[in-house]
């Protein structure tokens, strides 16, 4: 039996919580809803210069194509670019960056490419071992740390007053759980759709105007578009807590409809409070004595993770 | 009857003999989460409740992010 779309009767491709969407009605769906954000919560304005990070994957195509039109849509005068991360993840990155370069090309994007071995001195897959063998560290936790602390640096280096991602609304209530089930308050103050708890000299906000777009919704709109996602995955992305807790949230969602969004929602209720609560916290140093970064510690935890990789 | 299945994910071809009737049935007999997987037949998304034919060639496009 094919479903019909609520609004126009033609074919479905999918089944939300409010009724079934054609491909028109779910492309424009979609678009509103990333828009919506991006006003509501005022993640953009005509004045910003806008870094948006990608990597080539489904979130970051859409995040660069949205921004692009949301821009367009509103006369927004505002000077945009894709920075990109080249990690040195062999067998991975390297896909993923030839499709983020082609589509850049096609869609007329400024790319700004950087590199783990040009920033620390090493790829992920040369710095991890040795890095863990001091440390215990996994690749995620010494990527995730030298990748935020490159975005940041080099947006704000390009004149970057904001940093799109392409987190979505699986990242978000994954994030959420995590941040909960390991009692991590002062991490899950910086969550929501614009993140950081308050302005700190050197750092670019970073702004999420996927917040409210599932995973599923995302990957189809990609698919719908034509865009061009070859499905890479990341060989230090096999385990985790972030995976066995996104199992769990797919598996109770395809349960109960709506699942995520309810815990995104119940998130963004207490979200203020955690915020004023993290902006009570003086104590934290503003700057890396190292690298001048913004930091939590004297020195930052790239700097240190460099330190241990480079260390006799 | 008889179904193809295209895992993109896992880059892998099955070729399976299917009891059931739906998308959703298929899912479930290959134990895939509706949530993890767009389905396509044709170039053509397909809904849950879609009814399937013999011999159809069923991609499943991974939602997950590999990163």
């Amino acid at each position: 039996m094919k479903m019909a779309c609520h609004k126009c009767a033609e074919k479905a491709v999918i089944a939300l919580q409010h009724g079934e969407l054609c491909k028109n009605h779910f492309l424009s769906y979609f678009e509103e809803k990333v828009f919506t954000t991006i006003t509501k919560h005022d993640l953009l304005n005509r004045k910003d210069t806008i870094g948006i990070a990608a990597s080539g994957g489904k979130d970051s195509l859409t995040v660069l194509y949205l921004t692009k039109k949301f821009l367009k849509k509103h006369q927004f005068p505002s000077r945009f670019f894709a920075l990109v991360v080249d990690e040195g993840i062999a067998g991975y990155r390297e896909h993923t960056l030839k499709d983020l370069e082609m589509f850049c090309k096609k869609q007329q994007i400024e790319l700004k490419k950087v590199s783990f071995r040009e920033a620390w001195g090493a790829t992920l897959d040369e710095a991890h071992p040795k890095i863990n063998k001091d440390t215990k560290k996994k690749p995620c936790t010494i990527c995730g740390v030298w990748r935020r602390s490159l975005l940041n640096r080099h947006a704000r280096e390009a004149g970057a007053t904001k940093l799109v991602t392409g987190h979505n609304l699986d990242d978000e209530a994954q994030a959420i759980l995590m941040n909960m089930f390991k009692a991590n308050v002062g991490l899950a103050a910086s969550l929501g759709p614009k993140s950081g708890i308050k302005e700190r000299e050197g750092f670019v906000p970073r702004v999420k105007p996927l917040y409210f777009c599932t995973e599923k919704e995302t990957r189809l709109y990609a698919f719908l578009k034509g865009f061009t996602v070859n499905f890479a995955e990341c060989p230090n992305a096999r385990e985790g807590f972030r995976i066995a807790i996104r199992d769990f949230l797919n598996d109770f969602e395809g349960r109960y409809k709506g699942t995520k969004q309810s815990i995104v929602n119940s998130f963004l209720e207490i979200l203020p409070l955690l915020k004023e609560k993290a902006r009570q916290d003086t104590t934290h140093p503003q700057a890396c004595e190292r690298c001048g970064e913004p930091a939590r510690q004297t020195v930052c935890q790239a700097c240190a993770l460099q330190e241990v990789l480079h260390a006799p | 009857m008889n179904i193809t299945v295209i895992h993109e994910r896992k880059r892998a071809t099955e070729h399976l003999s299917f009891a059931g009737k739906s998308v959703f049935d298929l899912l479930q007999q290959i134990n895939v989460s509706p949530e993890a997987v767009i389905v396509v037949r044709n170039n053509d998304v397909l809904t849950e409740n879609e009814i399937l034919n013999d011999n159809d060639e069923i991609q499943l496009l991974s939602v997950i992010s590999g990163g």
